[in-house]
């Protein structure tokens, strides 16, 4: 793991770069049949930051037995890990043009057939439960490959994943990190408007876990998060990412009609000078303080 | 007649080979013994069906086979998506051990009773699924369903035999114990012996009647279903399960694939749960002893009597 307090603003702006890339592919697959872009954005920083600065994973070999395992719950931000797995060199991201193309295996949610996917996801609130399982199997065996589960803040609406942080806790998974995509959103309304979750982070502290609460943009921000886990020996780690749905496209953040957005050739080049210009934005900004 | 237990057989499995876990979700009545051998290797999750299922389709990504309990009632429908979904999408060797299925429920309940198990399971594609006839047929079976890499769904049953059954198994093959010109009874699970005591009732009544175990009803041995179906008058299935999706479903879909007509006498639970009380009662209750099923086989026999070929 990279010395994260050591971060200087050119480290931060590769990352910032990377997350960029990804943003991009994610725009260029909404063109080609659209897709949940608003869910890939939100956890765009997150993916990008695990691959390249935290998750101990080989491209090369995907299925080393000493890797860290990392599942994506919220399978609908597919399109958002099939950039970073992408860029990471998992694949060539060429083969992202393929999206939703019948001969190859791009669609809209994870599936082991691409490197690098641990497993399929789409009906939510299962990889918590599969993520326990292989973080259980690993400590048995006194194995240190480390378990992330990226789970959407509506999935916590799922009973599965009340029982598997329950199990998490009663087993001491240590090893077990538990993201949550906190926009505040879920397909058509607002987390806190529908089946209210807050007070989370203390719901989450009474069920046994470890949780602290990080900007889910802020690379620096995670970076010390992540970098003193586990939070607390023999529980699991929560972190609780606030982040925005659509981050990085000002025109589509937080709006609830921009759930899937499929876009044509226009709409692209609009979307993508968006992404540029807040971009350059954000580093100018860096660079002012 | 058998010298060991599903427990000790369980025990002697996961001890010679470290891929096995043995999982439950704090239903423990077949596994009790397991904990104190097993230490890590036995796993509780508390009364969390779809959590178990998950967990244990991540322990089989790491490489593990996973023998997991639960009553059949709650592993198979509570936790269908995960099975179907996690286990079923990849074809992880999950074994499932579904606990007191079809009327071994007795008197829970029709909360209980898990008379649509074998529905829900034969539709998972690659699910293996194994219906031992008692606690011989299932420790017969037991060794090859677990060295399957295909997940397989046990309907376990421990019933006592009354047989000394056919140690040879393999997987998709039924176990034929005898071959009738009128009648030939196919079952499998719980209600073998009741199928046994009918079969040398009629047998007394003048009737040449085959019968087979099926043993699995996924993969399900087809040959030995039509070879019954051509050779025999009547074709009777007998089930403690729904008809619909089960045995019954399972033969009229053979039937009707191979254009064979068949008179059929379907036997289980039509539409309909069954009143909870103890076994004997229950089964006398829906008409399922063998001196009833005799009767209701008899009654099939002579109402059709006369569209039967001269032999």
């Amino acid at each position: 793991m990279m010395k994260t307090i050591a971060w200087t603003e050119a480290d931060i702006e590769t990352l910032r770069d990377a997350a960029l890339e990804v943003r991009r592919q994610v725009l260029r697959m909404a063109r080609r049949g659209g897709c949940f872009v608003g869910s890939a954005f939100s956890c765009a920083d997150i993916l990008v930051y695990l691959y390249t600065s935290f998750l101990r994973v080989y491209p090369n070999r995907p299925n080393d037995t000493n890797r860290d395992y990392f599942f994506l719950s919220k399978g609908h931000a597919v399109p958002a890990l099939y950039a970073t797995l992408g860029e990471a060199g998992f694949f060539e991201p060429v083969r992202l043009m393929n999206h939703l193309q019948i001969q190859d295996d791009v669609y809209w949610h994870p599936n082991r057939a691409l490197p690098g996917v641990e497993f399929h996801a789409g009906s939510l609130g299962h990889l918590l439960s599969v993520g326990a399982g292989v973080a259980m199997d690993c400590k048995r065996t006194g194995q240190r490959n480390r378990v992330v589960v990226l789970s959407g803040d509506g999935e916590l609406n799922e009973g599965s994943m009340w029982e598997a942080f329950l199990i998490s806790a009663a087993y001491r998974l240590d090893n077990l990190i538990i993201i949550i995509d906190r926009n505040r959103f879920q397909a058509n309304r607002g987390t806190e408007e529908l089946i209210p979750l807050e007070p989370l982070a203390a719901k989450l502290k009474t069920f046994g876990l470890s949780v602290c609460t990080v900007d889910g943009h802020d690379f620096r921000a995670m970076a010390e998060a992540f970098t003193g886990f586990p939070a607390a020996l023999g529980k699991p780690t929560v972190v609780l990412a606030n982040t925005v749905r659509g981050k990085g496209l000002t025109s589509i953040e937080h709006r609830v009609d921009r759930w899937f957005c499929a876009i044509d050739d226009e709409e692209l080049e609009r979307l993508m000078r968006e992404l540029d210009e807040q971009q350059e934005g954000a580093n100018r900004a860096d660079h002012d303080v | 007649m058998q010298t060991t237990t599903y427990e000790n057989l369980l025990r002697e499995t996961v001890l010679m080979d470290d891929r096995f876990i043995v999982m439950t979700a704090e239903n423990r009545a077949s596994i009790r013994g397991l904990v104190a051998c097993l230490g890590d290797r036995f796993i509780d999750v508390g009364i969390a069906e779809q959590a178990l299922v998950g967990m244990a389709a991540g322990m089989a990504l790491r490489g593990r086979i996973p023998v997991v309990h639960a009553l059949a009632a709650f592993l198979t429908m509570r936790a269908f998506e995960f099975i179907r979904t996690d286990v079923g999408i990849s074809g992880l060797p999950v074994k499932l051990i579904g606990g007191v299925p079809g009327l071994l429920s007795t008197a829970n309940g029709p909360t209980h009773q898990a008379i649509e198990d074998v529905a829900l399971m034969r539709g998972i594609p690659g699910m293996h699924v194994f219906c031992p006839a008692d606690e011989q047929d299932l420790l017969i079976g037991l060794p090859h369903v677990l060295a399957n890499p295909a997940p397989v769904y046990l309907r376990f049953n421990d019933r006592p035999s009354v047989i000394r059954h056919d140690r040879s198994f393999a997987i998709g093959k039924a176990e034929i114990l005898s071959r009738g010109a009128d009648v030939t009874i196919v079952t499998y699970g719980t209600l073998f012996t009741e199928a046994c005591e009918a079969q040398s009732l009629l047998e007394t009544a003048g009737l040449s009647v085959g019968l087979i175990n099926l043993r699995m009803l996924n993969p399900v041995d087809k040959d030995a279903i039509l070879q019954a179906a051509t050779d025999t008058s009547l074709l009777v299935t007998l089930e403690d399960h729904f008809l619909i999706g089960g045995l019954f479903s399972i033969v009229s879909e053979l039937l009707i694939a191979h254009r064979l007509p068949a008179r059929f006498l379907p036997i289980g639970f039509d539409r309909k749960w069954f009143r909870p009380g103890p076994l004997p009662d229950v089964i006398e209750h829906e008409g399922l002893s063998g001196a009833q099923i005799k009767t209701k086989i008899l009654e099939e026999w002579e109402h059709y009597a006369e569209y039967r070929p001269v032999q």
